[in-house]
């Protein structure tokens, strides 16, 4: 079977006395485009920092391509082929382009024994990586606190799907970018798509989600309220799901 | 290739800015060198080798724990303890010494011991207490245990080869200037060649995104503290050997030196951006304002005033002027390239 990439079950987190995610169920199809929407508080970026080993769930398991992730740990999580782009990119400023885009998995040599880090190695790897994305940056040995906002997400972009990513997460991709980026962006998944990758991307406009996704999943305080194919549905049914919480067709598609 | 006005106006633009970039940017060793060059006019004592040496041995212990300080303030941190880590360690080495361990023993043991003082700090850091607070109890409880191993007194050292460390010499050059010298080399390598240290500056730099990158935080905290520790346990041994003295009272508002000569070289308070080039300047900075006022003759006292305006002054210079000149150089980069 070719079909899921992704299965989360019955997936738990509370903080505290706050209970984020009941008991989720969450398939991604290989190659798939999965719209997560839902009002603040929902969830949504909870579920996600689970599947991205950045949070811990109590309880539920995580199956990829069947098989049981054991990766407790966002490092582990990459090593699995999950990406994540986080909402403000997750770059340190100080650092450079490079070194961001390497941050955790750098590229090392050996001097006399000793491991240090590969610098020219990284910049040029680095350099390749947004000629192969198309994406443009300066100059890859420049802090990231010196690029524009979209330049920034460019960076967060090149080191989620430069290296073998399976599933790239979106959170908020598109919001605080003008219309190029966003396009960009639009692009971007199209191609992770063709490639056969699959995507997640949590967002509040649901125009994005129509534009690029395959399937929308619905989540209001912690829960899945509802899920439908992009071809099967509207606008003012999900805008509807989302506010209310239930599902008008009564039944959660399987 | 002929040269039209046009071109050869952006290019004497270009290189003013490139000084202008220039000077901010390494303000800490122009002073330096300023200074140097205008001590050496002033006095005729200042630029003789002895003088010379002696200087670089008073900067030694805080070379060597600012190099500690360096990584601590890397990753947004800070240790008020090291000075009174010197004076435990202090103590520790006179009664060691005087018991008849052997000093080749007695001082890796030291240095071990303010290593895990140091992790502890980094241990109860991790727990979610602010640094400033930890490392604030550290420098009174340390002490505290410095006066009661020691009861207070002092004790003398007799230990020629723990003497050696103070007040031998190599090559001409005193021993506690070359062991700093070591320790900043080896500094600057683990700051600038490591993953450590690009992970301690990327924790100092935004922890949330260190955190989701999958970075050992924690791990990397309990590491710079136990590093500081370590060498804060190294100055204190070099210190003590120098005074052939085991002292509680030693360091002594040595922490404060150690932040002010960090901070001076450059090294952000709030993490991130670190220089051990830097703090090895505002280290030697401060020991020369202090040598040359002494020299003139001028009251001692002064020499903790003018030291507060350098740091005011540097302080200013890395964040405010720092931050609007390098992005003015860098508007002009992009410029150029597009």
């Amino acid at each position: 079977m070719s079909g899921n990439l992704i299965e989360m079950r019955g997936i738990s987190k509370a903080f505290g006395a706050v209970t984020a995610l009941r008991d989720i169920d969450l398939t991604v199809p290989k190659a798939g485009v999965v719209g997560l929407v839902g009002d603040n508080a929902a969830g949504k970026s909870t579920l996600m920092k689970v599947l991205a080993g950045a949070i811990q769930a109590d309880r539920g398991e995580i199956l990829i391509d069947g098989a049981p992730a054991t990766y407790t740990h966002p490092i582990g999580a990459r090593e699995a082929g999950i990406e994540m782009i986080y909402q403000d990119f997750a770059l340190v400023p100080d650092l450079t382009v490079a070194q961001n885009i390497f941050l955790g998995r750098e590229l090392m040599r050996r001097v006399g024994g000793v491991r240090v880090l590969d610098r020219r190695a990284m910049n040029a790897r680095a350099r390749e990586l947004f000629a192969a994305l198309g994406l443009r940056v300066p100059s890859v040995t420049l802090p990231v606190q010196a690029l524009s906002g979209g330049q920034q997400q460019a960076v967060a972009i090149a080191r989620a799907t430069g290296f073998e990513a399976r599933l790239v997460i979106m959170d908020e991709p598109t919001a605080n970018l003008g219309a190029p980026a966003i396009a960009k962006v639009r692009e971007t998944i199209g191609r992770l798509k063709g490639s056969g990758v699959s995507v997640v991307i949590i967002s509040h406009r649901l125009e994005d989600i129509f534009e690029v996704g395959d399937s929308i999943v619905v989540m209001k305080q912690g829960r899945v309220v509802g899920e439908r194919d992009v071809a099967d549905t509207e606008d003012a049914e999900i805008v509807e799901m989302i506010v209310t919480g239930r599902d008008p067709r009564g039944v959660r598609a399987a | 290739m002929s040269e039209t006005a046009a071109t050869r106006s952006g290019f004497d633009i270009r290189m003013q800015r490139q000084i202008v970039v220039a000077l901010v940017r390494y303000g800490m060793f122009i002073a330096l060198a300023i200074w140097l060059v205008a001590m050496s006019v002033a006095s005729e004592y200042f630029l003789t080798t002895t003088n010379l040496l002696n200087v670089l041995r008073q900067a030694a212990p805080l070379i060597i724990i600012g190099v500690g300080m360096t990584f601590v303030m890397a990753t947004a941190g800070i240790d008020l303890s090291v000075g009174s880590i010197v004076a435990l360690i202090s103590v520790l080495a006179g009664s060691w010494l005087a018991l008849g361990v052997p000093p080749l023993l007695v001082i890796p043991l030291l240095i071990v011991v303010g290593g895990l003082l140091g992790a502890f700090n980094g241990w109860v850091v991790t727990l979610g207490v602010p640094a400033f607070v930890v490392t604030l109890a550290g420098l009174t409880s340390y002490r505290g245990l410095a006066f009661v191993y020691s009861d207070g007194y002092a004790t003398p050292i007799r230990d020629p080869v723990f003497a050696w460390i103070g007040r031998g010499d190599l090559f001409g050059i005193n021993a506690p200037f070359l062991i700093a010298v070591v320790v900043a080399v080896l500094g600057w390598f683990l700051l600038n060649r490591t993953r450590f240290g690009l992970h301690a500056l990327a924790t100092g730099g935004r922890e949330e995104a260190a955190r989701v990158m999958g970075l050992a935080i924690n791990r990397i905290k309990i590491m710079v503290y136990a590093l500081t520790g370590a060498l804060a346990a190294l100055g204190g041994v070099v210190i003590s050997a120098r005074l052939s003295n085991g002292s509680p009272n030693a360091g002594v508002m040595l922490e404060l030196e150690v932040i002010a000569a960090t901070v001076l070289g450059g090294t952000s308070l709030f993490g991130g951006r670190a220089t051990i080039a830097g703090t090895v300047a505002g280290a030697l900075l401060i020991n020369f304002v202090r040598n040359g006022l002494n020299l003139l003759g001028v009251n001692p006292y002064w020499v903790q005033v003018v030291t507060g305006i350098i740091l005011v002054v540097a302080v200013l210079m890395n964040t405010v002027l720092n931050r609007k000149v390098e992005s003015w150089a860098r508007a002009s980069t992009e410029e150029e390239r597009t």
